[in-house]
């Protein structure tokens, strides 16, 4: 099982592969690799570098449904100044910052009460670890219509409830403007928390044993300990479980179509969403990439960054 | 390479299996007991929706009327669940969720397969025979892992319609297999990365070369990998539901954008226990990948939900 998908980076950059140590004759099987990895060359190049660009550059012209490169289709900025003027995507970049920031604390804090939990000696933990991560083998399409069905506000839990005779019981989250995106995080915690907690639980029980008996040595509570000790030795799972996050978050799309299409109004509406509908039903493409690309900047600013921590610690490496 | 370590917890995960360390339970404490009352809450409010859904399905459209979500029907009948399946209305199409499970399970297969072969060549080939420019193409490949989808779906459309495969079956594979092949890739490389390179070298010294030592060698050894790759693919096709919106066509359409048209179709009386049946068989077979495949299935989302 360890060697499943462990191997670390230095590992395998640490052993000279075959076919590329130093300069040596172009070999028969160096074109077969090559041909071996033309897909893979396709796609690295074809979408992950050349898309990207045009992309980019069609955030530049002013096209309507399909790509229009011609010298007066070029229009600078403009797209990024309509962009940042429109409310449907103002509206949208708010609205991925707070379902960003509440989904994403709310399942870290939630994953990690659950695998500490999960940590006590339970019986039936196997049973549990199930329930937990059921729902994520669903895709999101289905968690969205289910809860869109269970916060109905007339058939769901709100008039379940009031048939209780609670009269005055109100909880229909999604058919209120000011309240549709608490109904989202919901959704999405229940479909997500379940893989925080697993990987959560593996981070503590990576924790080194002894740190437990001193902690018990030095009489510090149990909560303390799983707060204050154990939390911060786990940062590669910390780590993991918040990347897994973000991706998911930027990337929040059939959630949104299947539980609100990004209403009451344009309340629930995300970057994801805007960019489809602009390059579909409103056919203006131009507008649509100019989005696109202020949904990779962040991307690209997280990436640059870890590059750069990477390359510094490389260097006090080979420096000390 | 940035991002590999954060990308491959197995290595956290595999410790699931080797047992609790937390504090020792004594007799029957308070706090055991506060214990097994937040779990066993924990696990209700994560069974609710299967319970409302299961229920709700099993239901009469006058019992739904009554509004009790949660509550066992009082009469039992299955029409929903032949209705979502052979008769659910789509706009004008009447058939069901039946042409969308098909679409779904040819797109499932094939897909599954081409991109794990695929993905297997790249990881062989990026472990054992680095041509130059290798790393920075597997950089880029990684790099494709966080990238937005919106940020190359429209180059996409352009570019398939070009060739002319643009909603169609071949088409929506070759979709799935770009954006698969990332963290398959890299499921593979590390995997292959960790043999033994003796493995390698003696085949080299008996003359072997770049296809026979990934057939004879290679693909037998990577049986465990292969599984963890086709559970993640398996239901990561399965329940992708925007790239089968944007480019599998009218034709193709895979299930669960057959579910949601059907579920959104604002014509006629919305039929509740129809909806929920026609989700529950959508999420049938995920469901029982994750129910069959157990501990694999934690690995593989381990190692891949990255995907998203």
């Amino acid at each position: 099982m360890a060697q499943l998908a462990t191997a670390k980076e230095d590992g395998a950059a640490a052993r000279p592969a075959a076919g590329s140590s130093g300069r040596k004759p172009f070999r028969l099987s160096t074109l077969m690799s090559i041909v071996g990895t033309m897909p893979m060359i396709a796609t690295a190049v074809g979408v992950f570098f050349i898309c990207i660009i045009y992309s980019f550059v069609l955030s530049f012209t002013n096209s309507r449904i399909f790509p229009a490169f011609g010298a007066d289709n070029f229009v600078g900025t403009d797209q990024y100044a309509r962009l940042w003027s429109t409310g449907r995507w103002l509206v949208s970049v708010n609205n991925i910052w707070f379902f960003g920031l509440l989904s994403i604390v709310a399942n870290m804090t939630a994953g990690y009460l659950l695998a500490v939990f999960m940590d006590q000696r339970i019986k039936q933990e196997d049973l549990f670890r199930s329930i937990f991560l059921y729902p994520f083998a669903m895709s999101l399409v289905i968690t969205g219509l289910v809860w869109r069905w269970i916060l109905d506000p007339n058939y769901g839990i709100q008039a379940t409830v009031r048939g209780w005779g609670f009269e005055d019981f109100a909880f229909a989250p999604l058919v209120n403007s000011g309240t549709a995106i608490y109904g989202l995080v919901v959704a999405g915690i229940w479909n997500g928390v379940g893989v925080t907690m697993a990987i959560m639980l593996a981070g503590l029980r990576g924790v080194d044993g002894e740190i437990w008996k001193a902690a018990k040595i030095d009489g510090i509570p149990t909560w303390k300990t799983y707060l204050f000790i154990v939390l911060p030795m786990m940062k590669g799972a910390l780590l993991t479980a918040f990347i897994l996050q973000c991706v998911g978050v930027v990337r929040v799309y059939d959630l949104i179509v299947a539980m609100t299409q990004g209403g009451p109004g344009i309340s629930t509406q995300m970057p994801a969403v805007f960019v489809i509908q602009h390059i579909t039903d409103r056919s203006n493409v131009g507008l649509g990439m100019a989005a696109a690309t202020m949904m990779l900047l962040p991307v690209i600013v997280l990436l640059g960054l870890q590059v750069f921590v990477q390359w510094r610690a490389n260097r006090v490496k080979e420096n000390a | 390479m940035m991002t590999t370590e954060a990308l491959a917890p197995s290595a956290g995960t595999s410790r699931i299996e080797d047992g609790p360390r937390g504090a020792k339970p004594r007799t029957l404490t308070l706090s055991r007991v506060g214990v097994y009352v937040f779990l066993i809450l924990a696990a209700l409010f994560f069974l609710m929706p299967l319970w409302v859904m299961v229920v709700t399905s099993l239901k009469s459209m006058p019992e739904i009327q009554l509004r009790h979500i949660f509550q066992w029907p009082q009469q039992i009948t299955f029409e929903p669940w032949l209705k979502a399946w052979d008769t659910a209305c789509t706009g004008r199409d009447c058939n069901g969720l039946k042409p969308g499970f098909l679409n779904s399970v040819k797109i499932t297969l094939v897909g599954t397969t081409v991109s794990i072969i695929i993905a297997a060549l790249n990881g062989y080939a990026l472990s054992f025979w680095k041509y130059k420019g290798a790393n920075i193409l597997f950089g880029l490949l990684v790099f494709g892992a966080f990238v937005p989808y919106q940020v190359v779906i429209y180059p996409l459309i352009i570019g398939l319609r070009e060739i002319g495969l643009f909603g169609t079956f071949p088409g929506i594979i070759i979709i799935h297999t770009i954006f698969g092949m990332p963290i398959l890739t890299l499921l593979f490389r590390n995997f292959f990365a960790a043999l033994p390179p003796e493995l390698f070298k003696a085949a080299r010294v008996d003359g072997a070369g770049f296809w026979q030592i990934f057939f004879q060698i290679m693909v037998p050894m990577a049986v465990p990998i292969t599984i963890v790759a086709v559970i993640l693919q398996v239901t990561g096709i399965w329940n992708d539901f925007l790239f089968g919106t944007v480019f599998a066509g009218r034709e193709n359409m895979p299930m669960t954008v057959q579910l949601n048209n059907i579920v959104q179709t604002t014509t006629g009386v919305r039929e509740y226990n129809v909806h929920m049946a026609a989700t529950i068989l959508t999420a049938a077979v995920p469901l029982a990948v994750y129910f069959i495949s157990g501990k694999w299935f934690v690995r593989g989302i381990a190692a891949g939900a990255v995907k998203g």
